[in-house]
């Protein structure tokens, strides 16, 4: 009987628009992610490789720079339309959010919107102006890019930490919002740990995808140069960003502990309150009972990580009231163990490339670094994902942490349910579409290989398009 | 003028701009769908394909910022309009999805069947899209949004013929841009199946837009008033920029069309927002009371400045080197 009402809880979730707006918005937003880092990160890497095919004249570095681009011209492109949807959605599932406090969150958003703005000017520049424009103009105007979408990402951070740790404006008697300090609302608590914790996991996302995919055609037999630097580069920029993202994340976690306690109570599942807590790997948490089930316990460690001594007194859930609680401890504490688990692989695998790389100059040899390596790209995207559950499953049930209540904040439109669906359909094709568009180039590029006029990257373009052409001579 | 209404100037000039860059958004899809068949509409949708690309991003960044500096300079009243209109809006999004991806998708696509799905679907969103928008702003009109919106906004003839007109007035600006272009690019059958896709298209944007003003007549008789009143001015321009837009798309003719689209559409913008003055929802909630904090929108205001300094050039830049045809896919 309890596990039917475990089953049907959510579904009784009042109001009727929470569910499915709840799962519409994860949705959408889980979606969107798989994009940024490759908006983010992607282009530093096509302009480094760039910057090597301009200095030593090497075509190989140019043609990997201008394939990079063109995947992130149609990645841009899918993430520009799934990140509308997301502006959308901010007021049709969640008015309540952006009646009462758009005039408080929205500063960093509108940031956002001159940075996302300048980013598709510039790649449009980038992209398309590979034939036309000089080498040294080209790589010139595209070298802002990088710097762009990291404002962009400033922004987008700098809005999600002040739902975490909102700031910069006073609740009158009313209710209503006023004292409105833009700065502070901006630079809220949680911006710098959310930010120098999502920078370095974007460019590790990022970084290992892309290798990883070279690293699969090195695994199959071709090991030519162009396979090389495309391991070489995004590996490298992966290694550099992955003890970054060890020491922010120990540094984010701190910054719960102290910000979101309840939050830092259900990642690490700490039942009750206090000194002396054993790091608990997994396992099952009951809220009927607020205890832990199974799972890998090691005692003291939770203390000692959150404080650097066994004595260090941990929140635990108990101290806050039932409805206080994050809504699905669970879900957030496997969530930031994937996390934190597939974050120490990772830095192995860097730490072994590290050494093999210094040791002989090329892509270490082993058949099980290839593999790890190979898997290495799904897996930081798994961390990713896991990593923005914790965030936003965590802070739950607060849309605005302390302030607002997400069932206070959903729409009471009619037709969540059936909005929902429908986008799950719509992204479902897109999401397959983008990925059999994505294979379709890596098997043109694959059989351009062989033809040798694609060894210049530069150069003149026919005036019209071909087909265009032949319109007008006929 | 108060900061709130430079805000609301702002957010109207976004839209504005939206509007006017039919090249990118909204109008092109109707003529891919319409091109022909695989074989017969290849040049044209190549055309639309090479036109389009390199700035349809660009573009389309324009509702973005519009949406953010909504919901950042006037909350409730965004909140209001996103739960009265949910499901219109909703489908705009779906459009803007498909739209977007299957164009982005469309040219690398491995085999022509699946080229051909994604140009269907960029088709399908691209005339969904400015429908749901132009129904939207067609219910706001006829003041079916109140200040504490709980429900559905009541359905218009109003709104669907405003949904209609943003469709068909697409159409007419995008095969006017794109007889524009062929005529740049040297190709004289391409410029002559536009230009004459535009005459059609402008003749149906004319019934269609006497048709809104008679329902508007009806459905909202205090907004018509006021639109033909001290609307009339803008009104006039834009029937008159719209017309030398449709007397130029005459074969022979290449100069002035663009901006001749241009000041039409965006007259027929303005139009409207003179005529909504000084409501945010007609008749119930004005730009001041529907206002954010002062601090907010003086923060707008300065990083509105800052915008321009910075997107200004940039916009200039690939306008520019798209017009020299330095911008292209590579062959």
């Amino acid at each position: 009987m309890s596990g039917l009402r475990v089953l049907a809880e959510p579904f009784l979730a009042e109001p009727a628009q929470l569910l499915p707006a709840r799962q519409q918005m994860a949705f959408t937003l889980m979606f969107h992610i798989i994009f940024v880092p490759i908006g983010v990160a992607l282009p530093a890497l096509m302009l480094i490789a760039e910057y090597k095919g301009l200095r030593r004249a090497d075509a190989v570095a140019s043609k990997l720079a201008r394939r990079w681009s063109h995947v992130a011209a149609l990645t841009f492109a899918v993430g520009a339309a799934s990140g509308t949807v997301l502006s959308f959605e901010m007021g049709l599932l969640w008015p309540g959010l952006t009646g009462r406090f758009g005039e408080v969150f929205g500063i960093p958003f509108a940031m956002e919107g001159v940075a996302f703005f300048l980013e598709a000017i510039l790649m449009a520049v980038y992209v398309y102006g590979w034939r036309r424009l000089r080498p040294r103009t080209h790589f010139l105007l595209g070298l802002p890019i990088p710097f762009v979408a990291l404002a962009g990402t400033f922004s987008i951070i700098s809005a999600n930490a002040w739902m975490n740790t909102p700031s910069g404006f006073t609740v009158a008697a009313d209710g209503g919002i006023t004292d409105i300090d833009p700065g502070a609302a901006i630079f809220t608590s949680a911006l710098p740990y959310e930010l120098s914790h999502f920078v370095p996991a974007a460019y590790m996302a990022a970084g290992f995808t892309v290798a990883s995919v070279y690293v699969v055609g090195w695994l199959r037999g071709h090991r030519d140069r162009y396979h090389r630097l495309g391991i070489l580069i995004p590996l490298t920029v992966a290694a550099i960003a992955t003890p970054l993202q060890l020491v922010t994340g120990d540094l984010a976690a701190a910054g719960v502990l102290a910000d979101q306690p309840a939050k830092f109570a259900a990642m690490e599942v700490v039942t009750e309150p206090g000194g002396h807590q054993p790091e608990i790997l997994f396992g099952r948490y009951d809220s009927a009972t607020n205890t832990v089930h199974g799972g890998i316990s090691i005692p003291g460690l939770d203390s000692w990580l959150a404080g650097g001594s066994t004595d260090t007194v941990v929140p635990g859930l108990s101290q806050f009231p039932l409805d206080e609680r994050p809504s699905n401890v669970n879900v957030v504490h496997w969530a930031f163990d994937v996390m934190v688990g597939i974050g120490t692989l990772l830095f192995l695998l860097v730490v072994w490339f590290a050494i093999a790389y210094l040791r002989r100059r090329d892509v270490p040899r082993s058949r099980l670094f290839l593999y790890a390596a190979a898997g290495a790209g799904v897996l930081t995207y798994v961390a990713l994902e896991a990593g923005w559950i914790v965030t936003e499953v965590g802070r739950q049930p607060w849309v605005v942490y302390g302030h607002l209540r997400t069932e206070d904040a959903v729409t009471r439109a009619d037709g969540v349910w059936v909005s929902f669906t429908v986008i799950v359909l719509l992204y479902t094709v897109v999401g397959a579409a983008t990925v059999a568009t994505l294979r379709a180039m890596s098997r043109r590029w694959r059989r351009d290989d062989e033809t040798p006029d694609d060894a210049v990257p530069y150069g003149p373009r026919p005036a019209v398009p071909p087909d265009a052409g032949r319109a007008a001579a006929r | 003028m108060s900061t709130a209404e430079a805000v609301a100037i702002i957010i109207v000039l976004a839209m504005t701009l939206y509007a006017c860059s039919g090249l990118a958004d909204f109008g092109a899809g109707l003529w891919d769908l319409a091109a022909g068949g695989r074989a017969g509409g290849r040049q044209r949708r190549a055309l639309i394909d090479a036109a389009v690309t390199p700035v349809w991003e660009v573009n389309h960044m324009w509702l973005i910022f519009m949406l953010i500096l909504c919901w950042t300079a006037f909350g409730p009243a965004f909140a209001a309009i996103m739960t009265a209109l949910f499901a219109p809006l909703t489908l705009a999004a779906v459009g803007i999805v498909l739209r977007g991806a299957s164009f982005a998708v469309r040219k690398d696509a491995a085999r022509s069947g699946g080229r051909h799905l994604a140009g269907w679907l960029f088709g399908i969103g691209s005339v969904l899209t400015p429908f749901c928008l132009g129904l939207t702003l067609g219910a706001l009109m006829t003041g079916g949004v109140p200040p504490a919106a709980t429900g559905p906004a009541p359905l218009t003839v109003t709104a669907v013929l405003v949904g209609l007109l943003a469709v068909v007035t697409g159409a007419f600006v995008a095969a006017g841009y794109l007889a524009a272009e062929a005529g740049r690019r040297g190709l004289p059958e391409l410029e002559a199946w536009f230009r004459a896709r535009a005459r059609v298209a402008g003749a149906a944007g004319l019934l269609t837009g006497v048709a809104a003003l008679t329902a508007l007549y009806f459905d909202q008789r205090r907004m018509f008033d006021l639109l033909v009143g001290r609307g009339w001015p803008l009104l006039t321009i834009g029937v008159l920029a719209l017309g030398a837009t449709f007397w130029l798309a005459t074969p022979g003719r290449r100069r002035g069309l663009r901006p001749a689209a241009v000041v039409g559409v965006a007259a027929l913008v303005l139009a409207w927002a003179v005529a909504q003055y000084p409501y945010l929802l007609p008749f119930g909630l004005t730009i001041e009371q529907g206002a954010g904090a002062p601090a907010t929108m003086r923060w707008v205001l300065v990083w509105f400045a800052v915008a321009v300094l910075l997107v200004g050039p940039a916009l200039v830049l690939v306008y520019t080197l798209d017009q020299r045809d330095r911008l292209a896919e590579e062959g």
